[in-house]
């Protein structure tokens, strides 16, 4: 139902592709995956959400986890390509104004 | 009309004759088939003997089902004037055809002198033939946006949409090319004072079409004496186009419908529920104890409404509360998600320095929340099969663009299955014998063979889905003209041991029957006879040569239709896996391939006559033997040669040119 196709840039920045639905079930799996790429040191990270079809409430507090996580270690949590139904609700719970999405991956840092 | 003369029972002279012949015609035919299963069978070639009995049987049964249609035969009087002021809406069903043609016939339609609206349903949804209807005065409807990645139902879907966007008490359905009558609805409304009359049909009728009817386009033994016959018995059928029904009885089906299709879906989803939830569980891993917790809600729900339902509460009261109680849960999930973000958020060092955490982020407004319940963004949708199993738990259909559907969507052919499901809720149908539209007939045999192939895969969904022998509500006359019209579309089969018998006496010398004795003789002549009495009789003149050759020529698209259907309705495979090839190349030749197995049928059954020549002049033939069969060969190909004329069959206009180019030269 989700996979995680994660990679680290030349310049050190870790991208995590969830492929899937961020839901309830699967928000466990993201929180493990930043988790995993924090103790190896890397610390800036950005989820790359273009293969997200969909969040919940508790897919959110994965992406929050992550960032107060990233930001303790030193480093941030950006987000890039979100779909529709994830900009939508980004934008009703003003979280976009957290976590400002960017249109790609590139651009993050 | 002409003065009937009654018998003293109240029948017509020719009512009375249908009557014996059919009479005749069954105790012949029984006399004849009896005899074949007792005592002719040749065991010995039982791969020939057996098929050959059975599809005789299936012949014989086809005329005893046409012999009780016949029995009940009817001409209806003219229908009383219709009383004044009665709503009725003109649809007129389109998707591509062009758009002079769609224009004509609403033009048509308009001009229909009964007070009415006229409307175009399109399903194309063309811009340009809204703005030229509408500046014509005529209505254009086209499906809501609730179709949108819905299952459009063809037809059926498209009637469906304009139902709920019309509201006459009667409406009058049109192909794009059949162009109305004027007087169509002050001929046929008049049916509708008995209150229990659901739908009055008009025969469709091709004006496109020559004389001789190449592509047997025409079916004057159908729009005629079989619908007469069906209409005897209170089965007169709808037929897609040229009826007027009356809305009440299409609502009160789709109502019916649904209600049943509700309590069905909910019955199904509280009996699985149990395991559905037990399973969701125990796939959940570590760290999903809050959804497990949840789940353990839902399934205290489910046995709620349980209870609820045994205690004799409504449907729709304990379904509500159900997704409201689901709908809490989910309330609950997301607030405490919420809660546990808004705890990070504040615990982020230096978050507030880089952007401004204020209030308005710090709560989360109630509309936000609302919407992150809802259940396509519920968290409780994590569990996929849970998800399906609450929104089955509910009386929306949400997988349906209408949750009312009065035209029947399980066959790609609605007409039939509609009309059944209103006979077994007790409503009356007319058929009025009276052409009052000029059709258009498809004028080459690609599609001809494509529409043949539709109407016969539609009946045999039907057949499938919904067998008239097992529907509550019919009598057994209806049941029976129901079968009726769906055995004869088996009859490919049939044909293929009336191809293969012949061809392996002349080839082999194996005869599928003991002997061909006097007995056989006097046993099956009687009843070919008395069956092409009965049809001319009940004919009385109209041309039923071209439906028979087609009945048989057709063989392949039959066998088709029965493969196909059974596929799409017990394996749930497409049933169009046919792709129209329309290239100019394959317009300039004439079209043979389309009707290769028929070629090869004919040139077998040629090569075996001369096979059965060769062997008589060596002297192993049976004269007798060999003398039948060549007939039945020779019978064989006359209904076979009906495809050849199909294939050169030019067009309707090519054929008037070179018509009047023959006069000239003349």
């Amino acid at each position: 139902m989700i996979e995680f196709t994660n990679e680290t840039l030349a310049n050190g920045v870790g991208v995590i592709r969830p492929v899937g639905r961020l839901n309830m079930v699967s928000a466990p799996h993201l929180g493990a995956n930043i988790d995993a790429l924090i103790s190896d040191g890397t610390v800036r990270l950005v989820v790359d959400l273009a293969g997200t079809d969909f969040i919940d409430s508790s897919g959110l507090g994965a992406l929050i986890t992550g960032l107060k996580k990233t930001r303790q270690a030193g480093g941030d949590l950006r987000l890039a390509n979100p779909t529709a139904q994830i900009t939508a609700v980004l934008e009703m719970t003003n979280l976009n104004r957290v976590l400002q999405p960017v249109a790609s991956v590139d651009g993050a840092y | 009309m002409t003065p009937r003369q009654l018998t003293p029972r109240g029948l017509t002279l020719r009512e009375l004759t249908i009557r014996l012949i059919v009479l005749a015609t069954a105790i012949l035919g029984l006399n004849y088939i009896i005899w074949r299963w007792m005592v002719s069978i040749n065991w010995d070639a039982w791969w020939i003997a057996v098929p050959l009995v059975l599809a005789e049987t299936y012949s014989l049964l086809d005329s005893l089902l046409f012999g009780v249609t016949m029995w009940r035969y009817r001409q209806r009087d003219t229908a009383p004037p219709p009383p004044a002021g009665l709503t009725v809406d003109v649809f007129i069903t389109t998707y591509n055809e062009p758009l002079d043609l769609v224009m004509g016939t609403a033009r048509a339609a308009r001009n229909i002198e009964y007070p009415h609206r006229t409307w175009i349903l399109d399903d194309g949804n063309r811009a340009e033939l809204r703005a030229i209807a509408e500046a014509e005065g005529i209505g254009w409807i086209t499906r809501s946006e609730d179709w949108a990645n819905r299952p459009r139902h063809a037809k059926a879907g498209n009637l469906n949409n304009a139902l709920l966007a019309t509201d006459g008490e009667f409406m009058l359905i049109l192909d794009a090319d059949q162009m109305p009558d004027p007087k169509i609805l002050d001929h046929t409304l008049g049916y509708f004072n008995d209150r229990k009359m659901a739908l009055v049909q008009t025969p469709q009728v091709f004006v496109n079409v020559p004389p001789n009817d190449p592509l047997g386009s025409q079916a004057p033994l159908f729009y005629g004496p079989i619908q007469q016959g069906k209409d005897g018995w209170n089965a007169a059928f709808f037929c897609g186009s040229n009826a007027i029904i009356r809305r009440e009885a299409l609502m009160q089906l789709g109502v019916m419908r649904y209600v049943s299709e509700t309590e069905l879906a909910l019955n199904k989803a509280l009996k699985t529920a149990d395991k559905v939830v037990a399973k969701a569980r125990r796939q959940l891993g570590p760290g999903q104890e809050r959804l497990a917790a949840a789940l353990n809600t839902v399934a205290a729900d489910l046995q709620q409404v349980r209870r609820e339902l045994s205690e004799g509460q409504a449907i729709a009261d304990v379904t509500y509360r159900f997704q409201e109680r689901v709908d809490a849960v989910a309330r609950n999930l997301v607030a405490e998600d919420f809660a546990a973000l808004h705890a990070e958020l504040n615990s982020i060092e230096g978050l507030s320095r880089t952007i401004d955490v204020d209030g308005s982020l710090a709560v989360v407004d109630d509309v936000a929340l609302e919407r992150l319940s809802q259940r396509d963004w519920s968290p409780l949708g994590a569990v996929e099969t849970v998800r399906v199993l609450i929104d089955s738990v509910n009386a929306e259909k949400a997988g349906e663009a209408q949750a009312v559907m009065p035209l029947a969507t399980i066959s790609v052919t609605e007409d039939m299955a509609t009309c059944m499901r209103l006979h077994s809720l007790g409503w009356e149908s007319a058929y009025h014998h009276e052409k009052l539209a000029d059709g258009l007939a498809p004028e080459d045999l690609d599609s001809m063979l494509t529409q043949r192939l539709r109407w016969a895969q539609g009946t045999m969904q039907v057949m499938f889905r919904e067998n008239p022998l097992l529907q509550k509500g019919l009598s057994v006359a209806q049941r029976l003209m129901y079968l009726a019209t769906m055995w004869s579309y088996l009859s490919g089969f049939a044909a293929v041991a009336y191809i293969a018998a012949p061809v392996i006496y002349l080839v082999l010398g194996i005869l599928p029957v003991q002997s061909l004795s006097n007995e056989f003789f006097l046993r099956l002549i009687p009843f070919l006879v008395i069956n092409q009495i009965l049809f001319m009789v009940v004919g009385r003149g109209v041309k039923t040569w071209r439906g028979q050759q087609y009945s048989l020529a057709l063989f392949p698209t039959w066998i088709k239709s029965v493969t196909s259907a059974f596929g799409n309705v017990f394996l749930g495979r497409d049933l169009d896996f046919r792709v129209t090839p329309k290239t100019l190349q394959e317009r300039n030749r004439l079209p043979w391939h389309l009707v290769r197995p028929q070629l090869i049928a004919m040139a077998v059954l040629i090569l075996a006559a001369v096979a059965g020549v060769i062997r008589l002049l060596l002297g192993q033939g049976d004269v007798l033997g060999s003398s039948v069969n060549f007939v039945w060969i020779a019978f064989d190909l006359l209904i076979f040669s009906v495809v050849i004329e199909a294939v050169r069959y030019p067009g309707y206009d090519a054929w008037l040119d070179s018509n009047k180019t023959k006069e000239v030269s003349r």
